[in-house]
């Protein structure tokens, strides 16, 4: 990639590692979100319908940390991953694993506290009705949130939104390594600290066009099925 | 048809019933049986509600003691409950009554059958796909009806069933209500007008602040109402 070429000129001659680059950032962010999901869904639930001791400051600390700062969260992971961490063994520092742990832990507060609020909105309404039809737990669950998957949408979306964007936490723990684990945001902080601000913004525009084209595709789908099922 | 209405009689035993300090039920004590519907009437915050949900089972009695054909705490497998601001799942209206099918243990074969049959008993064919949200208010009473319906109850207990409802909407509920009583289901609900209780009523029972005023046969209640309080709320006089 020389540094004077646009990204768009890159993009457009098929540039190997401009692509790898696209593909390195949708990949990081997207399987930060799906275990983010994995983990957050069912911890909204739980702090959604289970009453228990310590639930409220849980739930306080958790909307608190949907602000984690993201070098906040890259150190953390830095601590647990260096040499002399408590994982160092597993040799994932500086790698693309390493980032898909770090956004995971940014965007696990984000999904839980939104699903947390959303399944306890609708538990709210639902409660009478699922009780007179003696529903058990888990196919209550199940009900709230199938029924508030459009809404659960939104919070994955804003989750994915945190990850897609953020360069602090995984220049950390990715170190931006040319053609390994160089992403766009971080490609973009390295370019404009090197004064190539065109290909800087080239980038910025294919990363924006990534999210508004995404966000549009939810929009639809959210959409077409709120219109079949309200 | 309900031979095996092993829910009924529902027999309240000096059931008291306290929530957040107020006594809201006190002493009461009644039973509910097979027959004609039997309409609860008494005005605001007289205990309406609660009756009914303690009926349903969905509220314990703080004192006292609440049966279900002869039994303590059971699930409401032949009883079923239409709450007077029914939720509508986020779902297609069939799709409301068979989730309700599926609640009730109907096979997943016989839901789409069973669920045509509900929805013409209740006169919604034809909006089969359409959002449950989307009805209008009268709609979405009658699919709460066809969802408490979905479970075969021996007991069917509405609460305000008709409240904000135009005269033909009104007149809908009724119509299901005499036909499911035709066919044996104990219809027990509650109601602010007493035109509508004179319609409907085998039986009438009258609660004030939380206590049974008087209770009987509806032909006797309105003909010769024994107690002040009764004569006071048939005569149109505000009970408060």
């Amino acid at each position: 990639m020389t540094d004077n070429a646009s990204a768009l000129q890159l993009l457009l001659s098929g540039d190997p590692e401009l692509f790898a680059i696209v593909r390195l950032s949708l990949q990081v962010s997207l399987s930060a979100v799906l275990f983010a999901t994995l983990i957050g869904l069912p911890t909204g639930a739980f702090l959604a319908l289970v009453r228990f001791a310590g639930r409220e400051p849980i739930i306080v600390v958790l909307n608190a940390l949907m602000g984690l700062p993201p070098v906040v969260a890259g150190l953390a992971i830095f601590l647990l991953l260096s040499r002399s961490g408590p994982l160092g063994g597993l040799g994932l520092l500086f790698t693309p694993q390493a980032m898909v742990v770090a956004q995971t832990l940014l965007v696990t507060p984000i999904i839980a506290a939104l699903a947390r609020q959303t399944i306890e909105d609708l538990w709210v309404e639902y409660r009478d009705e699922l009780a007179a039809m003696d529903v058990g737990p888990l196919r209550r669950i199940a009900t709230l949130i199938w029924d508030a998957r459009f809404s659960l949408v939104t919070a994955l979306l804003a989750g994915w939104g945190r990850a897609a964007a953020e360069v602090g936490a995984i220049i950390i723990v990715g170190g931006n390594i040319q053609g390994f684990t160089r992403t766009m945001t971080t490609a973009i902080a390295l370019e404009t600290s090197k004064g190539d601000l065109p290909l800087a913004i080239g980038l910025g525009m294919i990363l924006m066009s990534i999210v508004i084209l995404i966000n549009a595709l939810a929009w639809l789908a959210r959409r077409a099925g709120e219109r079949y099922a309200g | 048809m309900h031979a095996a209405a092993a829910d009924l009689p529902v027999m309240f035993n000096r059931v008291t019933i306290v929530a957040g300090g107020a006594t809201i039920l006190q002493d009461i004590t009644l039973t509910l049986d097979c027959g004609p519907p039997t309409i609860l009437i008494g005005p605001n915050g007289s205990g309406k509600t609660t009756m009914l949900r303690a009926a349903m089972g969905l509220i314990p009695a703080t004192r006292g003691r609440i049966t279900w054909g002869g039994r303590g705490a059971s699930a409401p497998t032949r009883r079923a409950i239409m709450f007077q601001r029914p939720a509508m799942l986020r779902r297609s209206v069939t799709g409301n009554v068979r989730f309700a099918l599926a609640a009730a243990g109907v096979p997943r074969d016989k839901r789409e059958t069973r669920s045509a049959e509900l929805l013409a008993e209740v006169g919604l064919t034809g909006l089969e796909r359409r959002p449950a949200r989307r009805l209008s208010g009268g709609e979405q009473q009658r699919l709460a009806l066809a969802r408490a319906l979905a479970r075969d109850p021996a007991l069917l207990i509405l609460d305000e069933p008709t409240a904000s409802l135009d005269p033909a909407a009104t007149k809908a509920i009724e119509d299901i209500v005499r036909t499911v009583t035709a066919r044996g289901v104990k219809v027990v609900m509650s109601t602010h007008d007493l035109n509508q209780a004179r319609r409907l009523a085998g039986d009438i029972v009258l609660l004030h602040r939380g206590r049974l005023i008087e209770a009987g046969r509806a032909q006797d209640f309105f003909a010769a109402p024994r107690t002040p309080e009764a004569r006071r709320f048939i005569a149109g006089d505000l009970l408060v």
